[in-house]
């Protein structure tokens, strides 16, 4: 029996101890009429059998890709020592820290993540994590609406991840609440029209740095508006590029949210990656989630607790901030180490160089007859590129050639059939993009 | 311990890539860059190495301690299914890839995996189908509200109220809420529902109940047939909270029984480890009637066996995760399930059910236990008797500490005074129950002659009672 210690004779001494003859006597309180239809498992296997055949479907993916995909999730060098340090079971088989002596390791490590968040969005308050970025923005919407009370309008900008976007129809679906989609303008965020759209039935604009398409902003002045007419500004980031752009705070956005995959975790075909949310002081008790906060134990001496629990659902029940219990501790805990490890200066190398791969290949792209660069202002490590023919027809050419140029843009977004969205990071290199703009050549 | 922030050096490296041969303000303009400093630490790899080892072992954790958490399955998790999840097959594999027409044949794995999972959930809880995308319970319930009401809108139902009783999970009325209905809660009568107070509360309005079996007071609801047979006639769906499905595997299927939405716990069940309290999954299964409304995508199989993504349903409820769900943690469940097979997951429910008999029968002339008979995989005790002595439930739980167990959960359900909701799980050998048992015997022998002793613990831990008070009125949430 698998992961079972006791023995048949240990099972009879503890159901004598019980006063049962047998196992089915503990589950007499299940009525026969109730009794499973079929239980058709197939049989155990050993650990080396089953291991081989995850091995089998693991091969079964496509391992040796040279990929340019990108649209919000990365491909960053994750550092050896972050797997090596998460797989300690001290972190990794423990729980929600709920005897906070027992478990300082994780709280400590949370509070130091909430501190590395913070400076790096340069916010003033983080939580210990959401599930992904997507309902980090939609969590950011709900404390918008709490705080804002009665308006029940959205403004989102098209410049939002689209993926994002989706996730917040379908979020929004039973509430009273209205999304409001600002188009974008040949691929910029319209700060014009966002600025015209706001008023006071609108709750919260939600705007996105770099936005979809790659391009950077600076969102001062449309937050300064919101702020004016009472708008919560909510901004979603790319957290590596954060230490080269201008922060969420220096644009004084009240609430930023991010995707977190791209420090330190590996992209594991969608999850499970990491929301990171933070906040103005004025939003604190709004924020979902888990928070740990700083104390002293009987004694004076420094520990850290989970802590603002009157906002959660086991206190609150129907009346909590959010139904949120699980977080993404081990993912946030692998994102403090990879901040840690590469420190301010290399994470500002992981971007630049990101940057500048990105700039490289969008120089030898365009230099094909016929495509050129749709982004019209500054980019990171991700544009767009307009081709002569629909974008999937090129990426279906070199696919079979393990090569997958970047995201076709019409999947998304109406009339961008011809746009192909090219990511570039640390990891691309320069022959990579050699050999990509040569077999693109080929196909144009 | 210092924290990484007061042990940083300014100048010091640990990972140090290439400088890029040209900055950021090369190609971008000023206004566009980052003004203020960003002061993270700077650290050597070697101390970052260090730091986080000596953190870890200011942890307990299911590899150092028994986890005795009442509904949180704290059950031991095999090192194997690390192994599967970081295969570089599936760890390196871009979500993107299939949504690319013609990318689909280079991720046929994982969305083997994807396929497979859901089908053999599928047979474990007797549904008609599932959803992996849901990231943890509480979001599964989330869905699984979401599918009711989108159910009831389709069929042009009015209804505005989801029935709680008081005996199940505390997210399961938050989650109700914000999926926009009105939550009514109702008693439960000798620790299970009382169908006569559900009557009296049942109406035309009642979009579904939410039940949680066994529920947090570690008991069946017996009433169960009664129960689906007033939902149906107010057609109202049952919805089946399976945090606590370790208790049942085997025994009970919630689609046979009448439940129309699922959500379980991969995390709890199949054995993956909760690092710090997640990452989790909380997959959703579904009956017939519902089947159309489930998110998408859809794993698909065709004829040919390929796989594909489908995203033609047009009642869906629409996008939960931004892709598949949680893969990473996918993976360790799909191999778990596969290595138990049928009988072992069968076996991991009854020892785990007589794992919590067996403590409940040893315990039961020292603690007070409300409802002392016949329980599932956990019980609920109560020190109400110490306590009036003035050793409350927490003194218990660091008097635990300090014996090297975790504590119970406590002070949950909130309808049981002083609470010790007791689980010991499967894995726990007998001689480990034996000393938990023995342990608490000596620390409730204590709450007589040495009460003060209790009040003091724990003494062995890195830092000892913390004031909780402090910290909320402080706020100190980052340095």
């Amino acid at each position: 029996m698998p992961y079972i210690p006791h023995t048949p004779d240990e099972q009879q001494a503890m159901l004598a101890t019980i006063g049962v003859p047998d196992m089915a006597a503990l589950f007499a309180d299940i009525p026969p009429e109730l009794r499973p239809k079929s239980f058709d498992l197939p049989q155990g296997q050993s650990e080396m059998s089953v291991l081989s055949h995850m091995e089998e479907l693991a091969a079964r993916n496509s391992t040796d890709l040279t990929s340019f995909l990108g649209a919000g999730f990365y491909d960053h060098y994750n550092p050896a020592a972050i797997k090596a340090l998460a797989s300690r079971g001290e972190f990794f088989t423990a729980y929600t820290p709920y005897q906070p002596e027992a478990s300082q390791g994780t709280l400590q490590a949370i509070f130091e993540y909430q501190t590395s968040i913070c400076r790096l969005l340069d916010m003033e308050y983080s939580n210990a994590s959401l599930y992904d970025g997507g309902t980090a923005i939609y969590e950011a919407i709900m404390m918008a609406v709490r705080k804002t009370r009665k308006r029940t309008k959205i403004l989102v900008s098209q410049g939002v991840n689209p993926i994002y976007r989706t996730m917040l129809d379908s979020y929004t679906t039973n509430l009273n609440l209205e999304l409001i989609t600002v188009p974008h303008n040949q691929g910029q965020t319209d700060v014009a029209a966002l600025m015209d759209h706001l008023d006071e039935d609108i709750a919260a604009i939600i705007v996105q740095n770099p936005n979809f398409f790659g391009s950077a902003n600076d969102f001062t002045q449309l937050f300064e508006q919101a702020r004016k007419n009472g708008v919560v500004s909510i901004l979603s980031v790319y957290p590596v590029m954060q230490s080269v752009l201008k922060t969420p705070g220096e644009m004084g956005a009240d609430i930023a949210v991010a995707e977190g995959q791209s420090l330190g975790l590996p992209l594991s075909f969608g999850g499970p990656y990491l929301g990171i949310m933070t906040c103005t002081k004025p939003l604190i008790r709004q924020m979902p989630g888990r928070i740990v906060g700083k104390t002293t134990d009987v004694d004076g001496k420094t520990g850290y607790v989970l802590t603002l629990q009157a906002r959660e659902q086991h206190i609150r029940r129907h009346k909590a901030t959010s139904n949120i219990c699980s977080n993404q501790s081990l993912c946030a805990v692998c994102s403090l180490m990879y901040l840690a490890l590469l420190g301010p200066e290399g994470l500002k190398r992981t971007a630049e160089l990101s940057i500048q791969q990105a700039h490289y290949a969008a120089e030898r792209l365009t230099s094909i007859p016929g495509v050129s660069l749709y982004n019209k202002t500054p980019f990171t490590n991700e544009f767009v590129l307009s081709l002569p023919c629909e974008a999937s027809k090129v990426i279906n050419a070199l696919v079979d050639k393990k090569f997958i140029p970047g995201f076709p843009l019409g999947r998304y977004y109406e009339g961008m059939d011809n746009m192909l969205l090219v990511a570039c990071t640390e990891k691309t290199s320069n022959q990579d993009i050699g050999i990509l703009a040569e077999l693109m050549g080929g196909v144009l | 311990m210092k924290t990484m922030f007061q042990t940083s050096t300014p100048g010091r490296k640990g990972v140090w890539p290439k400088a890029a041969d040209k900055g950021a303000a090369h190609f971008l303009p000023d206004n566009l860059l980052r003004g203020r400093d960003l002061p993270l630490a700077e650290l050597s790899e070697l101390d970052v190495v260090r730091h986080f080892t000596r953190l870890s072992r200011l942890n307990f954790s299911v590899d150092g301690n028994m986890y005795p958490l009442g509904s949180c399955t704290m059950k031991y998790n095999p090192r194997f299914t690390e192994e599967v999840a970081a295969l570089p097959g599936f760890a390196r594999l871009h979500p993107l890839v299939p949504q690319i027409r013609g990318a689909g044949k280079l991720t046929q794995g994982a969305l083997e995996v994807i396929y497979h999972l859901e089908e053999l959930l599928c047979e474990l809880t007797g549904m008609a189908g599932f959803t992996l995308q849901p990231m943890a319970g509480a979001h599964g319930e989330l869905t699984g509200v979401m599918l009711i009401a989108a159910y009831h809108r389709d069929k042009g139902n009015k209804k505005t109220k989801i029935i709680v009783p008081d005996s199940a999970h505390g997210t399961n009325p938050a989650s109700a809420t914000i999926a926009g209905f009105n939550v009514v809660s109702i008693e439960s009568k000798d620790g299970i529902i009382d169908p006569e107070a559900l009557e009296a509360v049942m109406d035309d309005q009642v979009a579904g109940i939410m039940m949680t079996c066994p529920n947090t007071l570690g008991l069946f609801e017996r009433n169960l047939p009664k129960i689906v047979q007033l939902a149906r006639k107010h057609d109202a769906l049952l919805y089946y909270d399976g945090a606590n499905f370790n208790a049942i595997m085997g025994k009970l299927r919630p689609g046979d029984a009448g439940f129309d939405v699922v959500h379980l716990n991969l995390h709890k069940t199949f054995a993956t480890p909760h690092g710090g309290g997640g990452p989790g999954s909380g997959p959703v299964g579904v009956s017939e009637r519902l089947l159309e409304y489930l998110p998408i995508s859809r794993v698909v199989r065709l004829e040919d066996g390929q796989y594909f993504l489908d995203y033609d349903y047009p009642k869906s409820i629409g996008y939960i995760a931004p892709f598949y769900g949680n893969f990473g943690v996918f993976l360790k469940a799909y191999a778990y399930i596969l290595r138990l097979g049928r009988q072992g997951i069968i076996n991991a429910t009854e020892n785990a059910v007589l794992a919590a008999n067996y403590l409940r029968k040893r315990l039961e002339n020292h603690l007070e236990i409300p409802y002392n008979r016949i329980c599932m995989h956990e019980f609920v005790s109560s020190a109400v008797n110490q306590a009036k002595k003035g050793v409350r439930a927490l003194d218990i739980a660091k008097g635990l500490l300090d014996k090297g167990h975790y504590a119970p959960t406590i002070y949950f359900p909130l309808i049981v005074h002083e609470c010790l909701m007791i689980e010991p799980t499967e894995t726990e050998s007998k001689e480990t129950l034996d000393r938990f048992v023995d342990d608490l015997i000596d620390i409730l022998a204590k709450s007589e002659t040495d009460p003060e002793s209790l009040h003091q613990a724990p003494v062995t831990t890195s830092v000892r009672r913390l004031d909780e008070v402090k910290a909320a009125r402080a706020m100190e949430l980052k340095e």
